[in-house]
């Protein structure tokens, strides 16, 4: 089972871990990721590219599931304006035992990050905005995939 | 042959001021760099966002290419900066 959604609305954590835990692994991880409130914050903003987006995931996925013997595989990335606090990003990963599970969870999290066509705009309390830069370790964590 | 549309992301569509285009087709040997050179000529906004390559991306038909690639028979070119997904 492996399933992408890219959508608006948030998610349950606890019904995507249940479904992955009724994949009959003997193991599950997770990330989830939230906006960090930092710096005066008041939203961000999440542009992507609809045609790519969901067929570029799945690739990642796939990549995941050749790598890793998983029984499951489930990504969750919102798009448009969250607030501090919101959740954006859900990577879940189960497998027979806890190295594939863990592992492809961090692979997955990183490949999306440098990956994945998704650019992020911050909005700041004082009116001022600013486009996110890419940081080179993100981009060197997922190279590293590549050894 | 038909023409190339051109998506653009982030602070390259706010620089342009548009989100996409259609532009003649370029000879299918001629690179998304060579591409992104004839379009930064056009000033303006342009100029300012398709200026320093360096600091862009691009996909051809929804995947990822460096801009050394030549646009070939894609139908779709988008140009964006550094992904910032995740």
């Amino acid at each position: 089972m492996s399933r992408v959604s890219i959508q608006t609305e948030d998610f349950d954590v606890a019904e995507e871990l249940a479904a992955l835990e009724a994949c009959g692994g003997g193991g599950v991880a997770s990330f989830t990721g939230i906006v960090r409130g930092e710096g005066g914050l008041a939203a961000l903003e999440l542009q992507h590219y609809p045609a790519m987006t969901l067929p570029q995931v799945e690739r990642i996925v796939d990549e995941a599931t050749t790598r890793w013997p998983l029984l499951g595989v489930r990504v969750i990335h919102r798009h448009g304006r969250l607030q501090p606090g919101d959740r954006i990003v859900f990577v879940g990963a189960t497998s027979r035992h806890r190295t594939a599970a863990l592992e492809s969870c961090a692979f997955l999290i990183d490949w999306l990050k440098s990956e994945a066509p998704f650019w992020k705009k911050e909005h700041f309390t004082d009116g001022r905005t600013a486009w996110v830069e890419s940081r080179k370790e993100d981009e060197a964590k997922a190279r590293d995939w590549l050894l | 042959m038909a023409a190339l549309q051109i998506l653009y992301f982030a602070w390259v569509r706010e620089l342009i001021g548009r989100d996409d285009e259609q532009v003649d087709r370029p000879a299918s040997e001629s690179t998304v760099a060579d591409l992104i050179a004839s379009l930064a000529t056009r000033g303006g906004g342009y100029a300012e966002a398709l200026g320093d390559p360096g600091r862009l991306r691009a996909a051809l038909d929804h995947r990822f290419v460096p801009l050394e690639s030549p646009v070939g028979k894609a139908r779709e070119l988008a140009i964006f900066p550094p992904v910032t997904g995740g």
